[in-house]
């Protein structure tokens, strides 16, 4: 099975304010490991860095700094073309990440055609209908020859899904999956993600904003703030027993039904006061120094 | 989304099933525009005008035949009369007009090349080539078209001035704004997820821009394309008009020019000038119709103010005819009661 290994991932962005320059650090030494049927929820707000994070995981951008190795079971690295057939990714907005002019088909039948996981029309066309029915697109044969449009925003997404997995992708990257979802469909689109990486034993990255599903969802949670790693642990251990300022500002924004009346959500702390030069790693159980190069 | 324990987690399946019997329309069929009033009368005209240049030259005789009855007006025999040399003007019309629809069509093709090349491979690949691409198309976007086209048509000797030298001068100078049109265009929907999607699935670049950006961008291209063909008709027409034009074909610029040189307008010869002008007219206004309709594809607020609009017609209507049974009610509960 295919793991990912992250390493000091930094990414620069270069801003050109009139003749000036200013570099501004999107991700700062950020390490991470995707292992198969595991996981690792990135979790931040708007702007910390974790869709470049997924950006360059998927290649769509080169990293400053840093190395992405994708491994196979027995050790060799992935590579090429065969990298993206390996990595996909489930994009945020499901009305945007469907071409309006094409069919479902289309957009399943492409990544099969690409990656020649199948060679003749009719074959094609069966692994479709067999792809959109697994993520309980039913009956297939009339979601098919639809187009975009004529699905709901949950509809889209599973075909999302399907697409990403339909080249045989063992690391799945999914970026905010189910935030443009209705709340009644986002468990469903969840639940649908976790029976998949169960049984093709895929490696996931849940990018979110929202601790609560993080928990539902992930196994492990990678807090980012400012593109840095400022907590990391098993999900019940970070949200449960937060260290970090952050973090903490994070866990108490989620509403509790359990607490009546207003969230309590303790005052609005000033956001150049948190400061993300340390990391509170659960594993080891300390504090950490973070954006500086991972002691290897 | 709040505290979401594995213990409610009940597949919401059933909520987003759709209807089964969605009807099922091609990506094609939404190209297309809604038929509307005007859209039908500049495809007659369009239509209509196409025809008589495809066919009339097939059924009129030869539009050089000199005969010695000059400049009379329409009879039986010569429908739109004869020019000052006793030419048959509904032959040379007929001719004309072809002649300035192989010119429309020709700049019109070569110009949505032109303007999809550097409009769209630009605006996808961005960085030092959408640079390079912009700064050319800002330059011949500020040249000053028709002084150029005079000064090239002027260089180029009239013996190697054919239609193919006017088509290439018209079109070089004619694709930077729709250039632009397609530049931005592309910025916008190259930023969309589905193209990010079908780069991360590995589709090469030139399948991205054919496959999945061109699609969306076709009513644009099309209006362009339109756009193009009516410039360059006006175009060609201008320059034939002030003796530059193509040497050996005849078109509705060129019967203008000679109609000018005849002193058809001093004369009275209305039948001589009228009709190529009217044809002109009349195939840019078809042209501009189809236009529109085509812009509602691209735009759809302007279809949805369409159908507001007849809407609060039809209410008006409504009300009006309802207001009228009214009082014919009321009369006739007043005669009833006298």
């Amino acid at each position: 099975m295919t793991s990912a290994h992250v390493t000091d991932l930094v990414k620069d962005y270069t801003i050109r304010n009139g003749l000036k320059r200013t570099r501004l650090r999107a991700v700062d030494h950020v390490s991470l490991e995707l292992t198969p049927g595991r996981t690792v929820a990135l979790v931040g707000e708007s702007g910390s860095g974790k869709s470049t994070i997924a950006k360059i995981l998927t290649r769509m951008e080169r990293p400053t700094s840093g190395t992405v190795e994708v491994r196979r079971e027995d050790g060799t690295a992935v590579g090429g073309p065969a990298y993206r057939r390996e990595v996909q990714m489930v994009f945020q907005d499901p009305f945007a990440s469907l071409n309006p002019f094409h069919s479902i088909e289309h957009h399943i039948a492409r990544p099969l055609r690409i990656h020649r996981r199948t060679s003749t029309k009719d074959e094609t066309r069966g692994r479709v209908l067999e792809m959109l029915e697994r993520v309980n697109l039913t009956p297939a044969a009339s979601i098919a020859p639809r187009r975009p449009h004529e699905l709901s925003g949950g509809q889209r997404q599973r075909v999302a899904i399907a697409r990403a997995l339909a080249p045989g992708a063992k690391v799945l990257i999914a970026d905010e999956p189910v935030s443009m979802l209705d709340v009644s469909i986002r468990l469903g689109v969840l639940n649908l993600l976790g029976r998949l990486q169960r049984e093709d034993d895929l490696a996931v990255l849940y990018i979110t904003h929202d601790l609560a599903t993080a928990r539902h969802f992930s196994d492990e949670v990678t807090v980012l703030y400012r593109g840095r790693v400022v907590e990391r642990g098993p999900a019940d251990a970070v949200i449960l027993d937060p260290h970090h300022d952050y973090t903490k500002l994070l866990a108490a924004a989620a509403p509790d039904p359990e607490r009546l009346g207003r969230v309590t959500a303790s005052e609005p702390l000033d956001r150049d006061a948190i400061d993300n030069s340390a990391c509170y790693d659960h594993f080891a159980g300390e504090w950490r120094e973070a954006g500086v190069p991972a002691a290897a | 989304m709040t505290n979401i324990e594995p213990a409610t987690a009940t597949p919401a399946d059933a909520a987003e099933t759709g209807p089964d019997a969605a009807p099922v329309r091609s990506g094609w069929r939404s190209l297309l525009p809604t038929m509307t009033p005007w859209l039908a009368v500049g495809l007659v005209l369009v239509g209509g005008i196409t025809l008589f240049g495809l066919l009339g030259p097939l059924f009129t005789g030869d539009p050089r035949q000199i005969r010695d009855i000059g400049l009379t007006g329409p009879s039986a025999e010569f429908w739109l009369g004869t020019t000052q040399t006793g030419q048959d003007v509904l032959a040379q019309l007929a001719h004309a007009t072809r002649g300035s629809l192989q010119i429309g069509l020709l700049v019109g093709v070569l110009a949505t090349i032109l303007s999809a090349f550097f409009g769209i491979y630009g605006a996808y690949r961005g960085r030092f080539l959408d640079d390079a691409f912009s700064l050319f198309t800002n330059v011949f976007l500020v040249i000053p078209g028709l002084p150029l086209v005079i000064v090239i048509s002027g260089f180029v000797p009239r013996e190697s001035r054919g239609l193919w030298t006017i088509a290439v001068v018209l079109a070089v100078t004619g694709w930077a704004a729709s250039a632009r049109v397609l530049h931005a265009q592309t910025l916008s929907v190259r930023q969309r997820d589905y193209v990010a999607a079908s780069q991360v699935s590995g589709e090469r670049p030139w399948r991205v821009i054919v496959v999945e950006i061109l699609p969306n961008l076709l009513p644009v291209i099309a209006s362009q394309f339109v756009f193009a063909v009516i410039a360059a008709i006006l175009g060609e027409a201008g320059l034939s008009y002030i003796g530059l034009g193509a040497s050996n074909s005849a078109t509705l610029g060129t019967m203008l020019f000679y109609a000018q040189n005849g002193f058809a307008l001093s004369l009275g010869a209305w039948w001589w000038f009228v009709p190529p002008g009217l044809t002109i007219a009349l195939f840019g206004m078809g042209l501009s119709l189809v236009n529109f309709s085509i812009d509602e594809v691209i735009n759809p607020k302007l279809k949805n103010l369409r159908q507001h609009r007849r809407r609060a017609r039809r209410a008006a209507r409504l009300e009006r005819e309802l207001a009228r049974g009214a009082s014919r009610r009321t009369t006739a509960a007043k005669e009833s009661d006298r």
